[in-house]
């Protein structure tokens, strides 16, 4: 086990490195230049900046110095933002994306064990199909149209709440409703599935004879060993949080990391476009890795090789 | 007296039959293949169901709510949302169903020859699925259309190129899992080809899973779309696309509720069928492990606006 998890973590290194050098030579693609935007800039003072920010070299020497800088940790400068540390544009982008993130996995967590618990214990019940047709909703719509069909209803007809901006409780509600459906929904259905598994347990039914409280053999009996599975769903869950506030960011005009990435792509900002690539790639290895090993630390059954350090199946 | 012949593990009986009828009983797959089924014939004869040309504008009656006239009210410019929705449908959903075939084709032709194609091809090829798993799905899908511009054969190569590891590492396994099969082996020692048993032995054992994953996939592709065109990068104007409907009618949301309700239900209803449709294949094609829940699989589902991962939450 020590052995895979050294293995996929010295694996990281080189996914990157892939990841970042695909970028590089895409982004570089892209047609025009950071200088487009702003003033048609005179010949000599473009070749200038260009040599200023070493644009005029080939491009591979470019990405050489970049990863040389990357390996040192130095993600560069911002082109737009004049001359800001790319880790310090990042850093603003990831305090509001992570603050987003956390309020719903906060929610999704305390929403989808309560759903899942009771669509278990009052299977094919009434409550069971309800939560079941919430979670079938939460699990397949897109977190954006849920997103947008809150705005019409809560903004549009009812005004209750800010259409958009991030700082203030009211305007915090819809974005965390819309990025909570789907982890929502996935640990709703884990836990469903798990407390059922372990309903008809004999230590249940042992609990239930010795004639504790309902109350206390749910909470201590079934959920305490029923909710050890539901933990392999941290992985999938925090990835999407991160990455997934990508679309809801845009819609709902938070100014976190996917607001940062589409500014800086059109604005051809190569530092940040490398910048937030990286991190949300770092976030989705690290999400994998996560899962990988919380199912070797829950079910024993589960071994890996070293030789499969690298391989991931499905 | 002849000595009995040696009793071989046949490959599983073609239960395609049994599949199809089981099918036909999961009443929401049902619902979901007639539901797409109406959507994809109004696709089709969009240029006859139509009530006005997509891009005909009717500027004496602008943001106009439903009328007899205007089923499902006008835009900004008085065009006609409910023609634009029926024209829309058909880039929105060829590049959901297309998509998906690009992603079958490279994900069946990378897992088979990872598979079969001995350790040096097989660790190659795994490391590049590594490298594409890890590279979020939406940023290379932005990044692919920023250098080639927005068509629908674009759209479809992008997102297809996105969407193939999960199939691929299915295939993988299962070709890895079933080589050492007794019916392989029998086929190898009667001298089947390498091809002929990939194609008449390990394919068939694998297609249900990787169906199912396809049929995931569309929703996401679905999804895809919409997220480029709500980012910017969408159809120009005035190309009617469900991702550049959801786009304007949010522009408008505040004067025209009706018409960011009719976008978004045409979207959340195709993507919640094709779950149905998903989920009806899964239970379906794999008879041994019955429906456990009656939840979808969030982690199968995929249309999800994740950065990270278009297929991959999990």
């Amino acid at each position: 086990m020590a052995a895979y998890v050294i293995q996929r973590i010295l694996w990281i290194g080189p996914l990157l490195f892939a990841v970042a050098l695909i970028t590089f030579i895409l982004m570089h693609q892209v047609p025009g230049g950071p200088w487009d935007r702003s003033k048609r800039l005179p010949p000599e003072a473009l070749e200038n900046v260009n040599q200023a920010y070493g644009l005029d070299k080939p491009l591979w020497q470019q990405f050489g110095d970049y990863a040389l800088g990357l390996a040192q940790g130095d993600l560069g400068v911002s082109f737009r933002s004049s001359n800001r540390p790319v880790s310090d544009v990042l850093g603003d982008g990831i305090r509001v994306s992570a603050t987003l993130g956390l309020l719903a996995l906060a929610l999704s967590t305390t929403a989808g064990v309560a759903l899942g618990t009771l669509a278990a214990l009052r299977k094919d019940g009434p409550a069971d199909y309800a939560s079941v047709a919430l979670a079938t909703v939460g699990a397949s719509v897109p977190s954006f149209i849920l997103g947008m069909l809150m705005l019409v209803t809560f903004t549009a007809y009812l005004h209750w709440l800010p259409s958009g901006g991030w700082g203030s409780a009211k305007q915090a509600v819809m974005p965390v409703l819309a990025l909570s459906a789907w982890p929502t929904a996935y640990i709703a259905r884990v836990t469903r599935a798990s407390v059922l598994d372990v309903l008809h347990r004999e230590y249940v039914r042992t609990a239930r004879a010795k004639g504790l409280h309902e109350r206390a053999v749910v909470l201590r009996h079934i959920l305490r060993n029923a909710l050890i599975p539901v933990l392999t769903v941290l992985g999938p869950v925090a990835a999407m949080l991160v990455t997934g506030s990508f679309i809801i960011e845009q819609l709902f005009a938070i100014p976190g990391m996917g607001r940062a990435f589409v500014t800086a792509i059109s604005a051809r900002d190569y530092g940040v476009i490398m910048g937030t690539t990286l991190f949300y790639t770092l976030v989705i290895i690290l999400a994998n890795l996560l899962v990988d090993v919380l199912y070797a630390i829950v079910d024993p059954r589960v071994r890996y090789g070293a030789a499969d350090a690298t391989r991931v199946d499905v | 007296m002849s000595s009995a012949p040696v009793p071989i593990a046949g490959p599983p009986p073609p239960a395609s039959r049994d599949a199809l009828r089981r099918l036909l009983r999961n009443r929401a797959a049902v619902v979901g293949m007639v539901v797409i089924a109406a959507f994809a014939t109004l696709a089709l004869l969009a240029p006859w169901v139509d009530r006005h040309p997509p891009t005909d504008q009717h500027l004496d009656s602008t943001l106009a709510g439903p009328s007899a006239e205007f089923w499902l009210g006008t835009d900004q410019l008085g065009r006609d949302q409910y023609s634009r929705l029926v024209h829309g449908a058909r880039i929105s959903l060829s590049v959901g169903v297309l998509t998906q075939a690009v992603a079958l084709a490279l994900g069946v032709s990378v897992g088979l020859a990872a598979g079969l194609g001995g350790r040096r091809a097989d660790s190659l090829l795994m490391r590049m699925t590594d490298v594409a798993y890890a590279f979020p799905d939406l940023l290379m899908i932005i990044l692919l259309v920023s250098i080639f511009g927005v068509s629908t054969l674009m759209l479809v190569l992008a997102i297809g190129l996105v969407s193939w590891t999960t199939i691929a590492r299915l295939v993988r396994g299962q070709v890895l899992a079933l080589r050492q099969e007794d019916y392989v082996l029998a086929a190898r020692a009667m001298g089947a080809s390498t091809w002929r048993i990939a194609w008449r032995h390990l394919l068939p054992n694998v297609a249900g899973p990787v169906i199912v994953t396809a049929t995931f996939g569309i929703p996401a592709a679905i999804f895809a779309e919409a997220a480029l065109a709500f980012v910017g990068l969408g159809f120009a104007p005035p190309t009617p696309t469900w991702g550049g409907l959801v786009t304007d009618s949010f522009n408008t949301m505040l004067a025209a509720p009706h018409l960011a309700i009719a976008a978004c239900l045409a979207v959340a209803i195709t993507t919640l069928s094709f779950t149905f449709i998903g989920d009806g294949l899964r239970d379906a094609l794999d008879p041994r492990t019955p429906s456990r829940s009656p939840l979808p699989d969030p982690a199968a589902v995929s249309a999800q606006p994740t950065t990270g991962s278009l297929q991959k939450a999990a």
